[in-house]
């Protein structure tokens, strides 16, 4: 687990990254980012919804992602910040990706119960601000935001 | 009902949580599909399902849910079994079905969470970005 780091203005960071294919992992750093946020003393149903958030992320940086990616937590006095980045293969149609259902998920994927085309849904609705970013071929950004007093 | 009555209910087994016999259950969620659980458990509920692997007890712990119940006798890993201990949610296991155990339940006072799932217009509707 990588310990938060004081970046100023109150605000802690602390950075995960997440291997590529590494499903046996999967999960675990959203675990570990749910109890960080707990110790900072975020409230329990915001950290809840991060929680959520950090873990689709986290699954989609596993299946899809070409060299796995980062996700960056920024916790403010006033929410929580989720970054997850990845250096491809990036997402060719964003709306397409983001209807109910669609996936493009590998069967071993599917296999273990996850791409059920729900994952951005879910983490646009857990968060109060949402933005994606993909380009084919250099990669995706997604961000969201999470105030602190929301549930 | 408590933990030790559903237990009971269900010929079901404590794994984790033997000491916490008066743990209230009134609301369960029932899934295969982590997807789904994710997507639709509230907190405060049960979770029920057939579904083995390190990410179940990952999200049991990221939702706050307050019990977990593995059916059709699929027996939880070690390792599975200690993020639960260390996490603090009880562990049920049962051979019965996912359908007889959650209609034992159902009969006994336990209701669904409350959540519903997002129609396609809702889902479209709430973006923030």
């Amino acid at each position: 687990m990588s310990e938060p780091t004081d970046v100023g203005c109150g605000v802690r960071r602390i950075v995960h990254r997440v291997a590529a294919g590494d499903i046996e992992r999967g999960g675990a750093a959203s675990s570990e980012v749910t109890a960080e946020l707990r110790a900072l003393g975020v409230p329990a149903a915001a950290a809840r919804r991060a929680g959520i958030v950090a873990f689709e992320g986290e699954m989609n940086l596993i299946v899809y992602s070409t060299d796995g990616g980062t996700i960056t937590v920024e916790v403010t006095p006033d929410a929580i910040d989720l970054t997850f980045e990845d250096d491809g293969p990036g997402i060719e149609d964003v709306e397409l990706a983001m209807t109910p259902g669609y996936s493009t998920a590998p069967e071993w994927a599917t296999d273990l119960g996850f791409g059920a085309g729900m994952g951005l849904i879910n983490m646009r609705k857990n968060s109060d601000r949402f933005e994606i970013d993909s380009r084919p071929g250099e990669g995706t950004i997604v961000r969201c935001r999470i105030f602190r007093g929301r549930s | 009902m408590k933990l030790t009555e559903l237990a009971e209910l269900i010929d079901g087994a404590i794994l984790v949580g033997q000491d916490r016999a008066d743990l209230e259950i009134d609301r369960a969620y029932a899934a295969d599909l982590l997807s789904d659980v994710l997507a639709l458990t509230d907190e405060s509920t049960t979770l029920v399902t057939g579904l083995i692997n390190p990410q179940v007890m990952r999200v049991a712990d990221i939702l706050n849910v307050v019990a977990v119940v593995f059916v059709r006798g699929k027996h939880p890993s070690d390792a599975m079994l200690d993020h639960a201990r260390r996490a603090g949610i009880p562990v049920v296991m049962t051979s019965k079905t996912m359908f007889e155990t959650c209609g034992r339940m159902y009969e006994n006072g336990v209701r669904p969470c409350r959540n519903r799932p997002m129609s396609g217009a809702e889902s479209v509707g709430s973006s923030t970005g």
